[in-house]
């Protein structure tokens, strides 16, 4: 019988990476991902999991350890956060590019300077193009279900690109939550072990890695950006057939009452389950309100977003990050682009709150809805707006 | 007996794992140095190379010149690279999943990749005790991005972000002794080679490759391009870096060092240094001063061979 207990998120994510049977594991502490890692190792050093685990020296050599593991066919996993995933920068383009299935998690975190160990989605929005799968989720539930799920597409030989599936450090990661385990078997079933199409090994030698002149560059890069695309195919496949065997469902956009709502909130990670109590409330005022969620990042859903959008009148994106010098908020960038081509569409209004781990409340959530509502109406000077900011 | 010189090389595998038609300089000393280690190393191999001028020549897409599994990702990561392929490797023979065999990794890399920007991947691979091999093929320069120098350069060397001036006497700091690092690691093999002793090169590959734990070795590569020789040199110019106890050929096996070549007599420094373009500017007191360190130097490490 599948187990429900109350567990540490990221203690929750290593148990697991054990149920989906990681052979290989490189990662460098870094707050708050630390407990993510810190329970693989206990889990291998008490035998509990059968698996390499590789104490590197930098979060640049945890995913290039990962490259070298995956590139010999090892079920691979790592964790980290904020800083760490900017040194990693680099070697995630090559996980991509170079068709390894790793799978992370990263426990959002702020940038320095000046230092923020608290959460936020910088280090997400820095990393936005290198060409990784990326899943957003708003509770352990999520998180744990989808190391399998992130497992079950990163190998699959139709995709073959690695998952970064993203938590919000602290909020998400260090709170106790009521998760449900499944069963060992059924995780079997659910999820094969790896079959890398091309490994490493004297038996069929291969050449890894190559460099490419122009003659060649664009198409490989071409043949990257499609298959990228593709994958969503695979990953909706996936949660079907997981909320088929599981009974958690999971969409690229989720909404709640957004569908026929004329103003609709837009949010990702943890904060949307605030959002949620912040939008039952108004709509117990009878506010017209709804909220929409991006759980898919990359490949981005546009038509599912187009979709979920379509009927509103305004949509004001909360974005948990900077774009120095921009056009507001990252995430609402990539909204405006994915409208700007559509006969109809919300006036698109952008906010940045809760960066360096502020917390925002469902109250918090009222006031940016009514200033939204406001700016939507009778337009703003500002590009976006950063809540609660003192200046 | 006396065929011994005539007989020995045919022992050595015709077979080239790094095939001809690469795209190396003439006269590459490195590119020498890849091919005799890679006979040395055989078939059952998995290669890890660092971006540098061997990577670059020997896979440009579609075409590559490597007939055994060879990966490269980036610059600076090759030896966490191999650490992955090792525990992967591992854990999948572990779990049955993969047959029970014998396969080396090698991590493969220049003075760059090596003890500048990889020198921390590579600090930490060895710590850490992979069962893996690195090779620094060490051109005593960033040959590739064009002849910039490195923390491997040695003194006195011009190149082109160490250029010797008016003011300058070309690189100002002293090599740094990469093969001490990596000893001072405690891994259980260690060793420098050159490809102009090439069955020295060979044995201390295969030695590597047979020691259990981290093994180095320091293989000096002439590069005619940057060192502004003569390209049919290489093979002397590695020759002369030995005889002149510039580049000593030692091994520090579980910490005891072994000189495998000794000289009663040095040759003069100047008798190398005077066959490069890199060395041309130097003035008489600055090579004595080079002189006289690489005497000390030397003096040094066969004091600590003796007592090893």
């Amino acid at each position: 019988m599948a187990e429900r207990v109350g567990i540490e998120v990221s203690v929750a994510i290593g148990d697991a990476a054990r149920l989906a049977n990681v052979d290989v594991i490189a990662a460098y502490p870094i707050t708050p991902q630390t407990h993510i890692v810190e329970h693989l190792a206990e889990l291998v050093a008490n035998g509990e999991l059968d698996a390499a685990y590789i104490p590197v020296e930098s979060e640049h050599s945890a995913m290039s350890a990962c490259l070298g593991s995956a590139a010999a066919g090892a079920r691979t996993f790592t964790a980290t956060a904020g800083q760490g995933l900017e040194l990693m920068h680099e070697v995630l383009y090559v996980a991509s590019s170079m068709r390894f299935p790793v799978v992370m998690t990263v426990a959002n975190r702020a940038l320095s300077s000046p230092l923020s160990v608290w959460g936020d989605h910088s280090d997400v929005m820095a990393v936005r193009d290198t060409g990784w799968i990326q899943i957003f989720t708003e509770n352990g539930q999520e998180v744990v279900d989808h190391v399998f799920c992130a497992f079950r597409i990163a190998e699959d030989n139709k995709v073959l690109l690695p998952v970064m599936i993203h938590l919000d450090g602290f909020h998400l990661s260090h709170v106790i939550e009521p998760i449900t385990f499944p069963e060992q078997s059924k995780v079997d079933k659910f999820l094969p072990p790896n079959s890398y199409p091309l490994p490493l090994h004297p038996d069929r030698p291969v050449t890894m890695g190559d460099f490419a002149p122009p003659i060649i560059y664009p198409e490989a890069k071409w043949a990257q950006e499609v298959n990228l695309r593709a994958s969503k195919e695979t990953i909706l496949k996936c949660w079907q057939e997981f909320a088929d065997i599981f009974g958690h469902r999971y969409s690229p956009v989720e909404s709640y009452h957004g569908e026929k709502a004329k103003t609709l909130l837009l949010t990702m990670g943890s904060f949307s389950e605030t959002a949620m109590t912040a939008i039952d409330k108004m709509r117990g005022k009878g506010k017209d309100v709804g909220l929409v969620r991006l759980r898919l990042w990359r490949p981005f859903p546009f038509e599912e977003f187009r979709r979920a959008v379509a009927g509103a009148e305004t949509l004001i994106v909360v974005d948990r990050a900077l774009s120095f010098g921009g056009p507001g908020g990252p995430v609402c960038s990539e909204v405006k682009a994915a409208l700007y081509g559509e006969a109809k569409k919300p006036k698109v209004v952008s906010f940045v709150a809760g960066i360096g781990g502020r917390d925002i409340s469902p109250s918090d959530f009222e006031t940016i809805v009514n200033k939204g509502i406001k700016i939507s109406e009778k337009g703003s000077p500002n590009e976006f707006e950063i809540f609660g900011v003192r200046e | 007996m006396q065929n011994y010189g005539v007989y020995v090389p045919r022992l050595v595998t015709k077979k080239e794992n790094f095939a001809p038609g690469h795209r190396a300089c003439i006269g590459c000393g490195e590119a020498l140095a890849v091919r005799l280690a890679c006979k040395a190393l055989g078939q059952n191999v998995i290669i890890a190379s660092a971006t540098g001028c061997m990577e670059i020549v020997s896979s440009p897409l579609p075409t590559t010149s490597w007939k055994v599994p060879w990966i490269h990702t980036l610059f600076e990561n090759t030896a966490a690279v191999a650490s992955g392929i090792e525990s992967g490797l591992k854990m999948l023979m572990k779990k049955g999943r993969i047959a029970q065999q014998d396969i080396t990794v090698v991590a493969m890399a220049g003075d760059g990749g090596t003890s500048d920007i990889g020198l921390q991947a590579l600090s930490g691979a060895m710590e850490r005790g992979h069962n893996f091999v690195y090779l620094c093929f060490d051109n005593e320069a960033y040959m590739n991005t064009g002849i910039q120098r490195s923390s491997s350069t040695p003194y006195g060397a011009s190149t082109t972000t160490s250029p010797a001036g008016k003011v300058s006497i070309g690189q100002v700091s002293w090599k740094k002794n990469m093969p001490a690092i990596a000893a001072a690691h405690n891994i259980p093999y260690v060793a420098t080679a050159c490809p102009s002793y090439p069955f020295d090169l060979m044995d201390k590959v295969e030695k590597a490759a047979a020691t259990p734990g981290p093994a180095y070795v320091h293989i000096l590569s002439v590069c005619p391009t940057g060192w502004r020789c003569p390209v049919d040199l290489s093979v002397k110019l590695g020759r002369l870096a030995v005889e002149t106890g510039i580049f000593p050929l030692y091994e520090v096996e579980n910490g005891q060092y072994k000189l495998n070549f000794d000289f009663p007599r040095l040759k003069p420094v100047t008798a190398y240094m005077k066959l490069q373009g890199r060395f041309r500017h130097l003035s008489e007191d600055i090579i004595e001063k080079i002189q006289q360190r690489v005497t000390t130097d030397y003096a040094e490490l066969k004091e600590r061979a003796v007592e090893g």
